[in-house]
């Protein structure tokens, strides 16, 4: 499975992002943001970071990049678009996610681990996966979704929430939700759940003497679905 | 021609830093201070003569970059 991580000014863990795809198989590559164009892939991953230093709105800069064309024309045509932090929040601002991530309700930046609720399994991510609650790592200042009452309904309708905060038993409440993200959510989809946006890291936790191996089983998930 | 845009979080959104500067306002004996909301400011220049067209502009930049309509409201003044 080809994988390409597109670098912007301030990226930060698209290096992480590399060397968990390889670790696990994909055949990665690293793109420029002023590239043109990306090339053959099966996966495309905005890594997280603190593209064009967060400026005007975090991931809006982004948005509007050289690159970002070419993410969106592969995302409309079925392509696995995965944005992890700081790449959900530039998927929201180019509107191939609903929503928008704005600063965490107690104004912290939070770096943890934490626990989250596999909410879908229709997709080429989450299918098959044999646990319900992932520990993943997360570390950001805006991380707070929020999206109108509408675009909520229709998450849940068409079951677009792919992630939830949780407890380790996967309870989902106030106590559990580290930002005050509308209804713990910490990552979606678009309709198509072909484009998933989420905060957490899970290429942070592929390595079972330094974090824990849940991304492992995310990864290996995607490849098995591939096949 | 400068234009000068206001962005301000919609009613209702959520504003933690507007709340965190409420409540230092009380705390400095501003007792009478109820609701911050805080916004962002933008002075544009645009290469252009005619009024009306340059906030014309300034409007498409809004709906584009400068604000995200999903939580802001923006103001051309």
């Amino acid at each position: 499975m080809r994988s390409s991580v597109i670098i912007f000014p301030g990226s930060n863990c698209d290096r992480d992002m590399d060397v968990a795809l390889k670790k696990f198989g994909f055949k990665n590559q690293m793109v420029w943001h002023n590239d043109q164009s990306i090339p053959k892939s099966d996966l495309i991953v905005l890594p997280g970071g603190f593209s064009y230093g967060d400026y005007l709105r975090c991931g809006s800069i982004a948005s509007k990049s050289k690159i970002i064309k070419s993410v969106i024309d592969f995302a409309n045509s079925g392509g696995l678009v995965l944005g992890i932090c700081n790449g959900f929040q530039i998927l929201t601002e180019t509107g191939l996610l609903k929503g928008i991530l704005q600063q965490n309700k107690f104004l912290n930046f939070i770096c943890s681990n934490v626990f989250v609720k596999v909410k879908d399994k229709q997709n080429k991510y989450f299918k098959d996966l044999k646990k319900d609650v992932l520990e993943l790592h997360i570390a950001h200042n805006e991380g707070n979704y929020f999206c109108s009452d509408d675009e909520l309904k229709l998450l849940q309708d068409n079951n677009q929430i792919a992630v939830t905060y949780c407890g380790e038993d996967g309870t989902e409440n106030e106590a559990t939700n580290p930002n005050g993200a509308i209804k713990n959510i910490a990552g979606i989809f678009n309709e198509n759940k072909n484009v998933l946006g989420m905060m957490p890291h899970p290429e942070r936790m592929i390595d079972k003497y330094l974090s824990g191996e849940d991304g492992s089983l995310f990864f290996k998930n995607i490849l098995d679905n591939f096949k | 021609m400068k234009i000068k845009v206001i962005v301000t979080l919609k009613n209702g959104v959520l504003d933690p830093q507007g709340k965190a500067i409420q409540q230092t306002l009380n705390g400095m004996n501003f007792g009478n201070v109820e609701d911050v909301r805080q916004g962002k400011f933008f002075e544009i220049e645009v290469k252009e003569k005619d009024e009306k067209k340059a906030k014309s502009l300034v409007d498409e930049m809004c709906k584009k970059l400068l604000a995200n309509l999903v939580i802001e409201d923006y103001k051309i003044v």
